[in-house]
């Protein structure tokens, strides 16, 4: 395989986060807006939201600084580059090996230390109280990451996405510790997409917001790119979850044209599986209080700790 | 060798030049010029001196018999490459920043001491030099911690300083005792001849641990930090924290890796716990303080820990004969010790920035400070994130190394350490993520936001050199983050001696990658991924105004229909950490609250209580200090006797000193 096609094919992932992300936010909503019998907004709804909102002129509060104004452009590619380090059709790109899962989480958290620090340069309380809950919810999230990060490498013997892809691949057999990773990352990624029961994504009750509390004084392309961020931000926790536990269908290295279409779709379906289940699960439960949050995200965390003792000790018996 | 102790020499001579009669400005000047210029070159040198081969030379000083041993290998390089290059910055730094010191005779004589001490200590190589060089550093750091004297506080933090310094250095004079032996063989080289037997080895361990760990803040032998940092001038504080905790543990990394020989696979255990906990409550407590410099002290505290428990992995690889994961482990330790000099230094300059305009330390009295003071608040934003361990910076390149150590362990041979080593790898990713809530608040709370008082309102950016050296300092946390594998390859030397393994060479990997055990394995690229940033980013912004709507206005924020909320109705950064107050320090610190919300109608103000409780000071100092209390006032009873009882009582002891002369004798 030649370096233009390596190039091609890296920048294509890049590009593909980037287009598909709205569409699995548009389809969560349209699958929400079915379960609850409403028809609901068209799946392309958030590209139309997109060029509304770039459209439209920023409105910025009395005091923000140029920080504020920068920080969404830095949000958006944090965002961007570890979505796109995530192995969505294949393993191995040109540049896959410049971060591993580790980089990918400190990536995201860079988004979210922009992001909270963003909320304080507004200067209201509301940013305050967002970026204060967001900073307590990522202080167990962001662990319980690192952990879940811990078992999976050790069972596959590296921390990069793509070895551990292919090494899920070709080993089959159930592992306990693998089990606890799951579920600590699906936690994990509803706490961190402000998802239910974490965070409701739809709210506007100012005192039970988290994430819109943040993004309360943000507007036009501003916001346009802290919503597009968000979207990528879903798209690689489903994608990971994907890659690391379900990575049927991943091309190892070049093949035809089929392997590819047949890897496209295979991720589009497990795209499509993955909302189902995500707007299933949010129909039937209810929001947490905050300081209930804690208490899932600490089962997260334990589970992450405990994947990675087992591992520890079976090692060398 | 040579240039080294004249440099040595000259920054001693910097002490007694600043007695000479030249007016406060033209002494300051060459005072920190003087500094900036020995450091640069020293650190010139050390820098090159890692590869090169180890020099030494015996100066006839100190004990007769012994004369002054001093040593230069590839650890006692990197060392001084971290100590010069903090006291190269705050020198710079305190060309503008020394100005505003309303009594410069209270630190100038020191300061330049201070430089030398800490020198001194890594050059020493025979135990007698290395306590006379660790007693200047502790002395001049204490002088200039009580430059400010008449603040309240300092005086406390002085002598609690005094007594913690003191009693490690009692700590070390037993552990150097006890690894000379009973021939009072005390250079070096000779202490390495001989082979300690385990319960000796435990006794200098745990000395050890109490000598150097007590200057470096692991906890609990930490209590005298966050006192005595935050109380020196800024400058001062950077090169305590940054500098003077790397010389702790360059101290212990000698005593433990080297003059102690052969390590046993337990030595690394106490290293791991310490460490881990060391890393979680440090940062904890920096979360719970309001004063800047001692958010930044605490947090001094947390990065101790890490590299305390990188340190404990190193031991343990050693001790398990895996000499590259070793390797891997102490240059992570080594690396994180540069880049916090670095960070750390930016954001001490970056809090004395915010003294001298605005006059407060409290992040509750500040607020938009990044509308006046744009420089040193992006140079302390830079150094915030790298010190929350985020790409594509420092603090994330050694933290990653770390995690890389974990990744490696589960092949140590022991259980006590398998258990360990996962729960040190959950305490020190708590602790990143709580660093990064820290610095959000701080720099929230100080930088961001609307102004709090009418000193911040007023604040006005800092001078030339206090700018310019906070930003090289911010962009060498960049340098050294997106091209780690430089410094870890010009580390390994130290690695190879140390612990008998290397890293692989990391420069030769395509695209200033590193991988530290192979590329399959895991590799990071903070050059890549610094460039992807900036491409993403730029591409964003570019695209979005090319199609965009470029209009901007200014409206006031949402106020919910409550118009007038004034500066105090934002969150402050007390509020910022309740929630993760309600969620750890709860249980660490047993906090809790008090509300007394009157019922409607009732014209009584609303009011709430925190309240907090520092169980390390609890448990283990207060104790302690009750009990000098207890002793001191029942010994007073001797003080008011008759000649006739005090001829008794001096009897009696000599009767008793005989029989027990008679039992033993």
């Amino acid at each position: 395989m030649g370096v233009m096609s390596a190039l091609l094919l890296q920048l294509g992932q890049v590009g593909l986060v980037l287009l598909v992300a709205p569409a699995v936010s548009g389809m969560i909503r349209k699958m929400k807006a079915r379960l609850q019998r409403r028809i609901g907004p068209p799946v392309l709804q958030p590209y139309r939201d997109l060029r509304r909102l770039i459209g439209k002129d920023v409105v910025l509060a009395d005091n923000t600084s140029w920080f504020f104004r920068m920080a969404p452009y830095l949000i958006f590619a944090a965002t961007w580059v570890a979505a796109a380090l995530v192995p969505t059709f294949q393993t191995g790109l040109m540049f896959s090996w410049s971060g591993d899962m580790i980089a990918i989480v400190a990536l995201l958290g860079v988004a979210r230390f922009l992001q909270a620090a963003a909320a304080i340069d507004t200067g209201t309380s509301f940013g305050g109280i967002g970026a204060s809950r967001e900073v307590m919810i990522a202080s167990l999230a962001e662990p319980a990451m690192i952990m879940v990060t811990f078992t999976v490498a050790l069972v596959a013997g590296s921390s990069q996405l793509s070895t551990i892809a292919e090494f899920m691949l070709h080993s089959v057999g159930l592992r306990v510790s693998l089990g606890m990773a799951l579920v600590a990352l699906v936690i994990v990624a509803l706490a961190e997409n402000a998802r239910i029961p974490v965070d409701n994504p739809a709210t506007h009750l100012e005192l039970t917001m988290v994430h819109e509390a943040m993004v309360l004084e943000y507007s036009g392309r501003h916001l346009a790119m802290i919503e597009l961020a968000g979207s990528l931000r879903l798209l690689l926790y489903i994608s990971l979850i994907a890659c690391i536990f379900f990575p049927v269908g991943l091309v190892v290295s070049g093949a035809g044209f089929l392997a590819y279409a047949a890897a496209l779709g295979a991720y589009g379906m497990k795209l499509v599986i993955a909302s189902v289940f995500l707007a299933t699960f949010e129909m039937s439960i209810a929001k947490m209080r905050v300081f209930r949050v804690p208490s899932l995200l600490g089962i997260a965390l334990m589970l992450g700790l405990l994947g990675t003792l087992l591992l520890f000790i079976s090692e060398g018996m | 060798m040579r240039v080294l102790l004249i440099g040595v020499a000259v920054l001693l001579g910097g002490s007694l030049l600043s007695l000479l009669p030249l007016s406060r400005e033209s002494k300051s000047s060459v005072i920190y010029g003087g500094c900036f210029a020995t450091c640069l070159v020293l650190s010139a040198m050390a820098l090159v001196g890692v590869a090169g081969d180890a020099s030494s030379a015996v100066l006839p000083l100190g004990l007769p018999w012994l004369g002054a041993h001093f040593h230069l290998d590839a650890l006692a390089a990197v060392f001084l490459v971290i100590v010069n290059l903090g006291g190269a910055a705050a020198s710079f730094y305190a060309l503008g920043y020394g100005a505003h010191e309303h009594e410069p005779m209270r630190v100038l004589p020191f300061y330049p001491a201070f430089l030398a001490g800490m020198n001194l200590v890594i050059l020493a190589a025979d135990a007698y030099s290395f306590l006379f060089s660790w007693e200047l550093m502790s002395l001049a750091s204490w002088a200039l911690v009580m430059a400010h004297h008449r603040d309240a506080g300092t005086t406390r933090a002085g002598y609690v300083y005094l007594m913690m310094a003191s009693f490690g250095t009692f700590a070390l004079l037993l552990a150097f005792g006890f690894l000379a032996g009973p021939g009072g063989a005390f250079a070096f080289d000779a202490i390495t001849q001989h082979v300690l037997s385990p319960g000796v080895g435990a006794i200098v361990l745990a000395l050890a641990f109490i000598g150097a760990g007590s200057k470096a803040g692991l906890v609990p032998l930490h209590v005298w930090l966050p006192l005595a940092h935050p109380a020196a001038p800024s400058h001062v504080s950077a090169l305590m924290s940054g500098v003077m905790t790397k010389v702790a543990v360059y101290a212990f990394i000698r005593i433990v890796f080297e003059l102690m020989g052969a390590p046993a696979w337990w030595w690394g255990l106490p290293a791991l716990l310490l460490g881990g906990i060391t890393a979680a409550l440090g940062v904890l407590y920096a979360l719970m303080e309001t004063d800047i410099k001692r958010i930044l002290a605490y947090s001094t505290i947390e990065n101790i820990g890490i590299i305390f428990a990188a340190l404990g992995l190193a031991l343990a690889f050693k001790a398990a004969g895996m000499g590259d994961a070793g390797a891997l482990a102490v240059t992570a330790a080594l690396f994180h010790a540069a880049n916090h000099m670095l960070f750390k230094s930016t954001l001490f300059f970056g809090a004395g920035t915010i003294i001298v305009a605005t006059g407060e330390q409290d992040v509750e009295r500040l607020g938009g400070l990044i509308h006046r003071m744009p420089i040193s608040s992006s140079a302390f934003l830079i150094a915030a994130l790298a010190i929350s361990s985020l790409p594509p910076f420092n603090g994330f390149a050694s933290e990653w190394l770390v995690f890389q150590g974990i990744l490696v362990s589960p092949h140590l041979p022991r259980m006590a350490l398998k258990l360990l080593v996962p729960a040190v790898g959950v305490l020190l990713a708590l602790s990143a993520a709580l660093a990064a809530a820290c610095f959000v608040r701080a720099f929230g709370a100080a930088y961001l936001g609307r102004a709090r008082t009418a000193a911040a309102a007023a604040a006005r950016e800092a001078d030339v050199w206090s700018v310019s050296s906070m930003v090289v300092c911010a962009t060498l946390c960049l340098l050294t983050g997106i091209f780690p594998g430089a410094v870890i390859d010009w580390m390994q030397p130290a690695a190879v001696a140390l612990v008998g393994g290397r890293m692989p060479p990391q420069l030769d990997i395509a695209w200033f990658s590193i991988a530290p055990v192979s590329a399959s394995r895991s590799s990071y690229n903070g050059f890549l991924i610094f460039v992807f940033l900036v491409l993403a980013a730029s591409f964003a912004a570019w695209v979005v105004h090319r199609v965009a709507s470029r209009a901007m206005r200014r409206a006031p924020f949402w106020d919910c229909g409550y118009p007038g909320a004034g500066p105090i109705a934002q969150y402050s950064a007390t509020s910022l950490a309740q929630p993760i107050r309600r969620v750890f320090a709860t249980v660490a610190f047993d906090a809790h609250e008090q509300v007394d919300m009157p019922l409607p109608g009732d014209q009584r103000p609303a009011t709430i209580h925190r309240f907090m409780r520092d169980p390390v000071w609890e448990f283990a100092y207060a104790p302690v200090a009750a009990g000098v209390g207890w002793m001191a006032r029942w010994m007073n009873r001797l003080q008011f006797l008759t000649i006739r009882r005090y001829l008794s009582a001096v009897f009696v002891t000599l009767i008793l000193l005989l029989l027990v002369l008679a039992i033993w004798g």
